[in-house]
């Protein structure tokens, strides 16, 4: 679907995207990486926007330097940032960009009802934009992408903005994009934990070089990890060893920390994992600061791995906030 | 989300008693035509000239436009009304005149149209949309260029044609008006494109609405001054020729001395100097609407797509 070979684009000094070579399969695809690793830039030079400084990079089968008419044709593009005047409502607006795509009016105006429901938007449509909150804005900037019916649309931080519901209805959007519509989606974000729930594959980059470049199945096949952090009072620094035991004693796989590791990592095995976590805590008396769910290796994707194998420091630290389940339990 | 719970997207039932459902057939595909950059330009260039007069558009933003349409159109109507109960052999006021005599009017609706069919997308980086789709820049430029002469034209021409239906009902024989009005119309499709560039160039190089309308008003109020103190100091002097070409200064006296060429008297004396002196206000005038063109392009090839 998107393939790069070699793919460099240079603003004088600074390199945006530096030898990138990746080949991406229809579907969904997350691009991450941090802000300024070189996503927008890498989205407006496979729209065929900004010429590439060197190296070959083809959309759909089409070469983005000679051929970016055929490709914005069929392609749809949200751009990160605001992009809707506040006079029209969502509907005159997503009309007009359907026309704009090369819609006949009838079928632009067809085409806009049905995107607009299909982003969840209804009676607001016929208000003027300038109104909408920042989550209705974001899905008039989808149906904008999606008006034209393209064979794959690139939506650059489609999440910005918004709130942990929206984020999820965005994402789900996002999944239904590339399950039930049937349209190849390339969304970027800087979270990781995000797109890993929505995406077949993702491919990392970091100071506009590719760092990897893998399907999710592959990243997310250890089973899930629960981080445990406790509270040890006056056991000098043995309690998580003594929880570790008792853990053990129940059935349950422990990874332990460190001698002097506050952490532990657990086997989630369902909700009995839990359980057992807070019962031999409470038995031993022990204060819980966090039980933290983690996917087992999508966060070491960014991060450098752990020195020293079993030391889960590092990468919980490095792991989505938004996977936290039991933030700060007091004592049980 | 409604649309992620999927029971609630199979069948949204009305009302007791009424068997019309709203289904939900899920996402479909569009396989019809697919226009080309030709057909997308043209849409473009109608939406921009429908929007100048706020048509398609939200309700107060027709107030402006439809104003000074009223405005510009409201002395011809009474033109009409006074040369039929007089019974006037010629209209008093004819048709190439008309838009000198109301020029003003032309100015501020220039000033304020021009800034909205650009600012606006310029401001909200809706163009970014624009130029992501197989458009390419030169064709938004030659759409909104020839959006904006295309409305500007209309309210030239609008008091003009109501000029002529009074004429008309004054029976007057419509054999000597007719040459008039082309003559009027020729020039009215002249200034139009050059109050349209110069209104443009200037709209497209703020994305604030208000200074490209304090722009566009004071561009053209000074021109104006600087040529009627020009026009005035060469004829102090006794020298017409430089009174003659004093009439390049601005856009109303240029075009005005370019229709000369069509036979017409010039309706802003002196006019230019001459045969060869209309034919380079002609010049001139083209070079401007050339220049114009050229210099939207230069900007629009800057602006950024994110």
């Amino acid at each position: 679907m998107i393939t790069t070979v070699g793919l460099t684009k240079r603003y004088g000094p600074v390199t945006a995207v530096d030898d990138l070579s990746v080949d991406v399969a229809p579907g969904v695809v997350g691009l991450v990486g941090a802000n300024g690793a070189g996503k927008s830039t890498l989205l407006k030079v496979l729209l065929g926007l900004l010429p590439a400084t060197s190296g070959t990079a083809s959309v759909l089968g089409l070469d983005v330097a000679t051929q970016g008419e055929e490709i914005r044709a069929r392609v749809g593009y949200m751009p990160e940032h605001d992009c809707l005047p506040p006079d029209v409502s969502a509907t005159e607006f997503v009309v007009h960009m359907a026309r704009m795509s090369g819609l006949p009016t009838t079928a632009a105006r067809e085409r806009t009802a049905d995107t607009l429901r299909h982003v969840g938007l209804y009676e607001e449509r016929y208000r003027p934009m300038g109104g909408y909150s920042t989550g209705m804005r974001q899905r008039v900037k989808l149906a904008q992408a999606l008006a034209h019916d393209p064979q794959l649309v690139l939506l650059d931080e489609p999440t910005n903005g918004l709130d942990p519901a929206g984020r999820d209805d965005m994402l789900g959007l996002v999944r239904r994009i590339g399950t039930e519509f049937g349209i190849s989606v390339l969304v970027t974000s800087h979270l990781l934990g995000e797109l890993e729930r929505v995406c077949d594959a993702v491919v990392v980059v970091d100071g506009g070089r590719l760092l990897r470049s893998t399907s999710t199945a592959d990243l997310t096949a250890a089973s899930a990890l629960l981080v445990v952090e406790v509270e040890d009072g006056d056991r000098d620094g043995r309690g998580a060893q003594l929880l570790a035991g008792a853990l053990r004693d129940a059935g349950v796989v422990v990874h332990p920390g460190g001698a002097a590791s506050r952490l532990l990592e657990v086997e989630l095995a369902g909700d009995a994992t839990y359980d057992a976590v807070r019962d031999g805590a409470a038995r031993l008396g022990l204060g819980l600061v966090r039980v933290q769910q983690r996917r087992h290796r999508m966060a070491e994707v960014f991060a450098p791995p752990a020195a020293g194998a079993g030391a889960p420091g590092p990468a919980v630290r490095a792991s989505d906030d938004d996977q936290e389940v039991g933030a700060r339990v007091g004592t049980v | 989300m409604r649309v992620s719970a999927p029971s609630e997207r199979l069948a949204v039932p009305a009302p007791s008693g009424q068997r019309d459902a709203i289904h939900d057939i899920g996402y479909r595909h569009y396989d019809g035509p697919r226009l080309g950059r030709r057909a997308v330009q043209r849409a473009l260039l109608l939406d921009s000239a429908r929007g100048a007069y706020g048509l398609g558009r939200a309700g107060r933003t027709k107030i402006v436009p439809v104003l000074l349409l009223a405005a510009m159109c409201l002395p011809a109507v009474i033109v009409s009304i006074v040369a039929s109960v007089i019974g006037a052999a010629q209209l008093p006021l004819n048709y190439t005149a008309y838009s000198t005599t109301l020029a003003t009017l032309v100015v501020v609706f220039v000033a304020t149209q021009a800034p909205a069919s650009v600012s606006r997308d310029l401001r909200f980086r809706v163009v970014s949309l624009y130029f992501s789709r197989p458009m390419q820049r030169v064709d938004y430029v030659q759409a909104k260029f020839a959006g904006l002469a295309l409305a500007v034209l209309a309210f030239l021409a609008a008091p003009q044609l109501l000029l002529l239906a009074g004429a008309l009902l004054a029976e007057m024989p419509l054999r000597e008006q007719l040459p008039d009005l082309a003559r009027a119309l020729a020039g009215a499709v002249v200034l139009s494109l050059v109050l349209a560039g110069v209104g443009l160039v200037l709209a497209a190089a703020t994305p604030r609405r208000g200074l490209g309308v304090a722009a566009i008003i004071t561009v053209l109020v000074v021109l104006s001054g600087v040529q009627a103190a020009v026009l005035g100091i060469s004829l102090e002097r006794g020298a017409d020729t430089a009174a003659g070409w004093s009439g390049l200064l601005q856009p109303f006296t240029l075009v005005d001395g370019a229709a000369t060429l069509l036979g017409a008297e010039a309706t802003l004396p002196p006019g230019p100097p001459g045969t060869a002196g209309a034919l380079v206000f002609a010049a001139v005038a083209l070079a401007l609407v050339a220049a114009c063109y050229v210099l939207l392009v230069l900007r629009y090839r800057k602006v950024s797509v994110s």
